[in-house]
């Protein structure tokens, strides 16, 4: 009677349509590709990881929780080594137990080429996310050990992206995670159902998810990739989808007066001209580095994007657990940016010429082309005339990677790069750490501070939660009171939907939590 | 007869060739790294150099290519870097997409270019005239993209009669049938699509019709008392050889899809696959789209010109 009731519960919701920007429907075998997207809709979907994202409140920034793992220690004199308590009574899709086993199966999916299930395709997307992780072993059926290469309390952030397959379903599908990609297996609140490639990916609730306050209220999640933003508006304003991920900012006074919503919500994004720190950068003068951040007009690049922005404030975005107090602040003072550029040598009618490196599109970067030129006609007005090195979206990933001292920068002093910072690795670190210039990081700007560099060391070996955190506020205070970079906005993650989807709770995270929502 | 036949057919082979080494070249030297797209931003060096590895971008270019032609050969034609699955199968299912949406093209272009260049061609400098070579020249000069838009926001957006995008309800195109459900994805982008054809050939009819008609040998019927009916057989005949010429290369391009046309409705087929790929510096899936849709060209070639040989006997012998 209570699994009758409990059907009927879970069929009364109806079906959700979603367009989203992907071209393709994200790889279903567990570890996702297409970044953030894949994983918010093909990854937290139907599998779950050892440590998860709360993803149930839209007024605070997520943080880390239990998942499959219920609690994690780490040993008080090798801080190498972590214990994880595994969650019992857990199930993947296919009715195979989850377990310690399970858990070593999945990282030797993506870490030990000698493993019969390792798979390449995922181990491409998910081994860079766990630096940390050196070996893994089960103690009981129920207990992991997982030891690090170093001291490093970033770990539960990195498994958070860690997604955990089916070992029993892989050996059903011939030990083919081809087979695997067809019908696949998680322990996640959907099942995947179907699923046409290039077309459509259709997930029902899984009844018997662990977290009862997160089994799916809908009959049907189904996912499109629609790349096109004027098709996936058109799909939205016809009725083909209920729910488009990103649409264009000059499209949503038109999608609001047709009643459709418009939800957005501030999340880990952050908009900016990545500086570069090598000899002869004119950013190597921090009155430049200010007067470049006092030069811009936040609140008149938001009207630009119909008010689908938060104004930068710092690196992290307002109201952040990391902000911190920093002193300097990025407030339009076109004035004071003059002053100090006169004390660094530069006046409008002197001014400091340079060249940044942009791309008119990429992951995350809004409209690049006229915010770009918007700033630089911010800086032209106070005193740095900036010319733009226009190159494809991925080349100019590959320019990041190499650095700004490699000959593919072509001489450009920054680079309009928009950056997913949702955890203290690819938040603070990979940017700015010493050891992480070209070719072994992203540091593209070669800034180095041994003082940054110690405080980062903090982090890592600071286990203690509310210790590591007033660590990350200071590393933050930094970032924006010495203006290391040109913070200029941050995304809000828009998307609109159908008067009819009810219940949805926009996270501050990249991923999101669809258990929730109803169809009228 | 025959022996122009397997002339034209052995003439094939080197064209392929060449065709092939084109295909491989051109992608091969566009900017971008087909594994940018698919890696994280900041995967390792390592990473990176092992799927290289796997996907045998690590070899010398000679040695990538004579691998590749290798497995062309054999109708394997790689594996998709951004979805791992065969090329072949994704091009297959796209290629059936596109012939679908062409031959619903086609047959609305044709319909509508033939009545128009011959009403035109019939009744030159008259307002039916007038009316006919206008509405060819707008659907040889409109931006389809345009056009496709307007009737998106005409038909799906303020009266939500037609669906703007999509092969099918919710995609599934792998269950394609005749009914209305999925016939409906098919209307806006084949009527998009028509207007290319159609204004070429009422363009190129008109002015047949016109010379033909103008011909002493139609003066000389007319004056014999051959009846309109009769006459207008003649002139047909005479038009049909250089109509299936401009239907052919017409149907050749349509087949290679339109990448605007298709990206515009999201309709599966070869040039939404070709923006997808190009999207994705999907190498193996660029190579082998574009391979398959330069030999649809090649062998539509010799089906026109085996068919305009068989129709007119001048073209053989020139």
């Amino acid at each position: 009677m209570l699994l009758l009731g409990s059907t009927v519960l879970a069929s009364a919701g109806g079906t959700l349509r979603v367009g989203m920007t992907a071209s393709d429907i994200p790889l279903t075998t567990g570890q996702t590709d297409n970044g953030g997207e894949g994983m918010r809709f093909l990854g937290y979907t139907a599998y779950d990881s050892l440590i998860e994202w709360d993803l149930t409140a839209s007024d605070k920034p997520s943080t880390i929780i239990p998942g499959l793992a219920t609690s994690w220690t780490v040993d008080a004199t090798d801080k190498t080594k972590w214990t994880f308590k595994l969650r019992p009574g857990v199930k993947f899709h296919d009715g195979s137990a989850f377990n310690a086993d399970t858990v070593v199966w999945n990282f030797e999916k993506l870490l030990n080429k000698d493993a019969a299930q390792f798979d390449p395709r995922q181990s491409a997307q998910g081994r860079s996310r766990i630096p940390a992780v050196a070996s893994y072993k089960v103690i009981d059926p129920l207990t992991v050990e997982i030891v690090t290469k170093t001291p490093d309390a970033t770990l539960p952030y990195q498994l958070a992206w860690i997604m955990m397959s089916s070992p029993a379903n892989w050996e059903k599908q011939g030990k083919s995670w081809d087979n695997y990609a067809k019908s696949p297996s998680g322990t996640g609140p959907w099942k995947i159902v179907s699923f046409v490639p290039r077309e459509k990916a259709e997930m029902v609730p899984n009844p018997d998810y662990w977290d009862k306050t997160r089994v799916p209220k809908l009959d049907k999640l189904v996912v499109v990739p629609l790349p096109e933003p004027s098709a996936r508006v058109a799909a939205l304003r016809s009725g083909q989808v209920d729910w488009i991920e990103n649409p264009a900012p000059d499209t949503v006074p038109s999608l609001k007066s047709a009643g459709f919503k418009i939800v957005t919500n501030a999340y880990p994004h952050n908009w900016t001209w990545h500086l570069s720190r090598v000899e002869g950068s004119p950013w190597n003068d921090v009155r430049v580095r200010k007067a470049a951040n006092l030069a811009v007009d936040r609140e008149g690049m938001k009207e630009l994007l119909s008010g689908l922005m938060i104004p930068a404030e710092g690196f992290m975005p307002p109201g952040h657990q990391w902000f911190g107090k920093p002193t300097f602040k990025l407030k339009y003072d076109p004035e004071a940016a003059k002053k100090l550029l006169a004390e660094a040598g530069f006046s409008p009618s002197k001014p400091l010429e340079t060249k940044i490196l942009i791309s008119p599109s990429g992951s995350g970067h809004m409209l690049p082309l006229p915010m770009n030129e918007f700033v630089q006609q911010n800086l032209a007005e106070v005193g740095i005339k900036v010319s733009f090195e226009v190159v494809e979206w991925n080349t100019l990933i590959n320019i990041w990677r190499a650095g700004a001292k490699h000959e593919s920068s072509k001489g450009a002093t920054g680079m309009n790069y928009t950056y997913f910072i949702q955890d203290p690795f690819t938040g603070f670190m990979r940017h700015l750490q010493c050891n992480l210039a070209p070719p072994a990081g992203t540091n593209w700007g070669y800034y180095c501070d041994p003082a940054m560099d110690k405080l980062f060391d903090e982090v890592r070996t600071t286990f203690d939660p509310a210790a590591q955190q007033k660590t990350l506020e200071k590393i933050h205070e930094k970032y924006v009171d010495e203006a290391l970079f040109l913070m200029v906005t941050h995304d809000v993650n828009a998307r609109a939907m159908s008067a009819k989807v009810k219940g949805f709770v926009q996270a501050q995270n990249w991923f999101q939590n669809f258990s929730s929502i109803t169809m009228d | 007869m025959l022996s122009y036949v397997l002339k034209r057919m052995l003439l094939i082979l080197p064209v392929a060739l060449g065709v092939s080494v084109v295909c491989f070249l051109l992608v091969h030297l566009s900017p971008g790294d087909p594994l940018t797209a698919i890696l994280p931003t900041d995967a390792s060096a390592e990473t990176q150099a092992e799927m290289r590895k796997l996907y045998g971008f690590d070899q010398p270019l000679p040695v990538q290519f004579v691998l590749w032609l290798g497995r062309v050969l054999t109708g394997d034609l790689g594996i998709s870097i951004a979805t791992g699955r065969p090329v072949a199968a994704e091009v297959g299912r796209a290629v059936v997409n596109s012939v679908i949406l062409a031959a619903a093209a086609t047959l609305i272009g044709f319909f509508f270019g033939s009545l128009f260049g011959f009403v035109a061609g019939y009744f030159r400098n008259s307002w039916i005239d007038k009316l006919a070579s206008f509405l060819a020249v707008i659907g040889v000069s409109v931006p389809h993209y345009w056009l496709g838009m307007v009737l998106v926001i005409i038909f799906s957006v303020q009266f939500n009669l037609l669906p703007a995008t999509g092969g099918g309800p919710n995609g599934s195109s792998d269950t394609r049938s005749l009914d209305w459900e999925y016939l409906r994805f098919l209307i806006l982008p084949a009527v998009t699509m028509s207007v290319i054809p159609m204004g070429i050939i009422a363009r190129t009819l008109r002015a047949l019709v016109a010379e033909i008609l103008s011909q002493e040998f139609v003066q000389g019927l007319t004056a014999k008392g051959l009846l309109d009916r009769g006459v207008f057989a003649h002139v047909v005949k005479n038009a049909a050889p250089t109509a299936f010429a401009v239907m052919g290369l017409q149907l050749g391009y349509l087949l290679g899809g339109s990448i605007l046309i298709e990206t515009v409705f999201a309709w599966p087929g070869t040039g939404f696959l070709l923006n997808t790929a190009i999207f994705q510096r999907d190498l193996p899936l660029l190579q082998g789209t574009i391979l398959v849709l330069a030999m649809f060209f090649v062998v539509l070639n010799l089906v026109v010109d085996v068919a305009q040989a068989a129709v007119d006997p001048r073209v053989k012998r020139s």
